[in-house]
């Protein structure tokens, strides 16, 4: 991890010393334990503040749209998909894009770190070798690294960048398709599943996060802001109305989320934001043997349409 | 007066007999304030809640009023809490968040009779932090970890006890009526062993922001941050909201809705036009009205230093840090 760092330090420095680039985005330190923060690299002399490990869990891609400089960016295996997806939607100009891939073995999920501490305050964290050390007043515990991985982490088959012009580290080791939590999840009665989602959403204060973090909900005006038509109710007490919003952002990124698991790790109330669109990526895949952000030829799952699509997900083939 | 911790669920269900009572509750691995129907409920070993308590008295959805089209006109239906509440054991930062509450929904201007009512006729009962968390910087900002400001009752965690402690008349008045054992032990080692080491910088702050406003360190400062609202909405000062009518057929009522101006729509004019176009001059504007524009109206500073916009920011955008930054600019440069 620290040798990551430094070779992202490196080469953010390099490209900035040759002008390839005009602003390096990347992570620094955060200022909470098990926290790093995107940064805004311009200047050379600024890329030690670089840094690379298991904390760096926002996804970058987000960041790129709007860009008017030339950008290099720190892109870890599902920054690389986002990216990709948003190149074929024209929302980014690869010419104007240097990618630095990292070989991702997965971040952490802060979720599941506050449930081992169960209250106790985490004061300072180390990693090392597969393992983490939470350190707080009082007590150190040591957990394997890969029990507290984020959801989407532990499944992700792209550890490893599909697309950069340079790739720094070693790769991961390849995984295999596992959608066995979908499987789970619709084995559940339609009740029991009902109630899950009325428990989750109960819980949503409509801050937004985890469309705002999403790299692919980039609409200038989302259905949810919408005042004439106002699709859904605004008050964040009917769990019903929480429900349709993320329900309508799940059909909204069907097709086109690369399952980073950014919407989930963003939200502050702890909701299982994650679970639907995963339901639609992999029926995407089965129905259509479509996955987004995989390579810049494929087209996407939405721009194609042929006669013999199988229509399953609407009526019985 | 005094209250063993035995004894506290049967007081707290006295309490019920005449109250309302919001008190921390634990579910799922996260504390929140809510409504309770008996005293054993209650979870007072916690560092803070997620959410603020704010939304006891300001909710995050509201009816303001509904309405309803018959025979010969509309029938109005107003609606008032009228309910007697009490806020068991929140935190010094959320109780002195009420009085900055107080000061936006009830001043020279504008009286909020829906906040109002609910005020008046709530107890608040703060709760001392014997352990300050690491986000915490309440000394910052003129309170502490055992500043009564807007607690009508103060408690304080002694060993097997709480020091019971009537603030305000309301609180004197509310506490007698529950005959407590006398007894004032001595608090100070508590008070000192509670530290609160995370600090900000507020000096001269003020200063530099009533002229800062056109100073370059804006275009940067805000450059990580995605425009969502858990910064405000889990803020305990913010006050912000939106007026929409949820109304179907020949019925509905008008809500008011949390808002939070680190969304785009916030300031969206009719005519299409956006005075606060992107994330800069949101991020401004959410450090302006907590550290100038308050001060200028209120004379107090509308940040308790509670440390929630520093948990749950998505992007970890600290406010300490970006106070810092703005402290650390020589006044004037890039003006
Ligand atoms: S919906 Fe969630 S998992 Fe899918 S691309 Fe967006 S942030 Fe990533
Ligand atoms: S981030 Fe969580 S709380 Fe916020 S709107 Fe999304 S689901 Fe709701
Ligand atoms: S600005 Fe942040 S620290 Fe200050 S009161 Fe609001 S949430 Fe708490
Ligand atoms: S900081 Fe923003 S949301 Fe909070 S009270 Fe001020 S204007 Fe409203
Ligand atoms: S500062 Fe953080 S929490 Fe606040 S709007 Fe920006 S990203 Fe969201």
């Amino acid at each position: 991890m620290e040798n990551l760092a430094r070779l992202v330090q490196d080469a953010a420095r390099k490209l900035l010393e040759e002008k390839k680039v005009d602003l390096v985005i990347g992570f620094e330190k955060g200022s909470l334990p098990l926290r790093s923060t995107p940064c805004f690299v311009r200047k050379a002399e600024d890329a030690g503040k670089l840094t690379w490990n298991s904390s760096c869990e926002n996804n970058l891609a987000n960041y790129l749209r709007k860009k008017t400089e030339k950008v290099g960016v720190i892109a870890k295996g599902c920054d690389a998909r986002s990216i990709v997806a948003l190149i074929k939607e024209n929302q980014i100009n690869l010419d104007n894009l240097y990618i630095i891939g990292v070989p991702c073995g997965g971040m952490i999920d802060r979720k599941k770190i506050e449930t081992i501490l169960n209250g106790r305050e985490l004061l300072a964290s180390e990693e090392k070798d597969g393992w983490l050390i939470l350190k707080g007043n009082g007590f150190e515990q040591a957990v394997r690294k890969e029990d507290v991985l984020h959801g989407s982490c532990a499944t992700c088959r792209t550890g490893n960048p599909v697309l950069s012009d340079e790739l720094l580290g070693e790769k991961v080791p390849e995984k295999e398709d596992d959608y066995s939590d979908v499987a789970a999840f619709e084995a559940k009665t339609v009740a029991e599943r009902a109630a899950y989602f009325a428990e989750q959403m109960s819980k949503c204060i409509r801050c937004y996060a985890c469309r705002n973090a999403c790299p692919m909900c980039y609409c200038e005006e989302c259905f949810v802001d919408c005042t004439a038509p106002q699709w859904i109710g605004k008050s964040a007490s009917s769990s019903g109305d929480n429900l349709i919003f993320q329900a309508m952002r799940a059909f909204h990124t069907a097709g086109r989320c690369v399952d980073c698991g950014s919407c989930d790790r963003a939200c502050p109330m702890g909701i299982d934001v994650r679970n639907l669109n995963r339901k639609l990526a992999r029926d995407v895949k089965e129905i259509f043997g479509a996955e987004a952000g995989m390579n810049l030829e494929d087209k996407p799952a939405l721009n194609e349409f042929k006669f013999d699509d199988p229509q399953t997900f609407l009526v019985k083939e | 007066m005094l209250i063993s911790k035995n004894d506290l669920p049967v007081l707290l269900d006295r309490i019920l007999g005449e109250y309302e009572v919001y008190a921390p509750v634990k579910e799922h691995g996260k504390v929140e304030f809510k409504k309770i129907s008996s005293g054993t409920q209650v979870c007072l070993q916690y560092s803070n809640s997620q959410k603020p308590p704010k939304g006891i008295l300001f909710p995050q959805s509201e009816k303001m009023f509904c309405y309803e089209t018959v025979q010969d006109g509309v029938r109005v239906d107003e609606i008032c809490d009228c309910s007697k509440k009490v806020i068991w054991g929140i935190r010094p930062c959320d109780a002195k968040s009420f009085t900055i509450l107080d000061d936006a929904f009830k001043n020279e201007q504008y009286r909020d009779p829906y906040y109002y009512k609910r005020r008046e006729n709530t107890v608040i009962v703060g709760f001392g932090c014997n352990r300050p968390g690491a986000t915490c910087f309440c000394t910052s900002v003129n309170s502490g970890p055992f500043d009564t400001a807007g607690s009508d009752v103060f408690l304080t965690e002694l060993e097997d006890k709480y020091y019971v402690e009537g603030i305000t008349e309301k609180g004197k008045e509310f506490i007698a009526r529950y005959q407590l054992p006398d007894g004032s032990p001595d608090t100070s080692r508590i008070k000192e062993s509670a530290v609160v080491a995370s600090k900000v910088n507020l000096d001269g702050l003020k200063e530099k922001l009533d002229v800062n406003f056109y100073d370059e360190i804006w275009d940067s400062l805000w450059e990580k941050c995605i425009g969502c609202a858990a910064c405000t909405y889990l803020c305990p000062t913010c006050h912000c909201f939106d007026i929409v009518e949820e109304a179907e057929g020949g019925k509905g009522c008008r809500v008011r809705n949390w808002d939070a101006c680190m969304f785009p729509l916030f300031t969206l004019h009719g005519s299409g036009h956006n005075p606060r176009p992107s994330g800069k001059e949101r991020v401004r504007q959410r450090i302006m009205h907590k550290f100038k524009y308050f001060q200028d109206k209120f004379q107090q500073t509308a940040c308790v230093g509670c440390g929630r916009c520093i948990k749950n920011c998505p992007v970890n955008l600290d406010i300490r840090i970006l106070l810092d930054a703005i402290q650390q600019r020589e006044s004037g440069e890039g003006c």
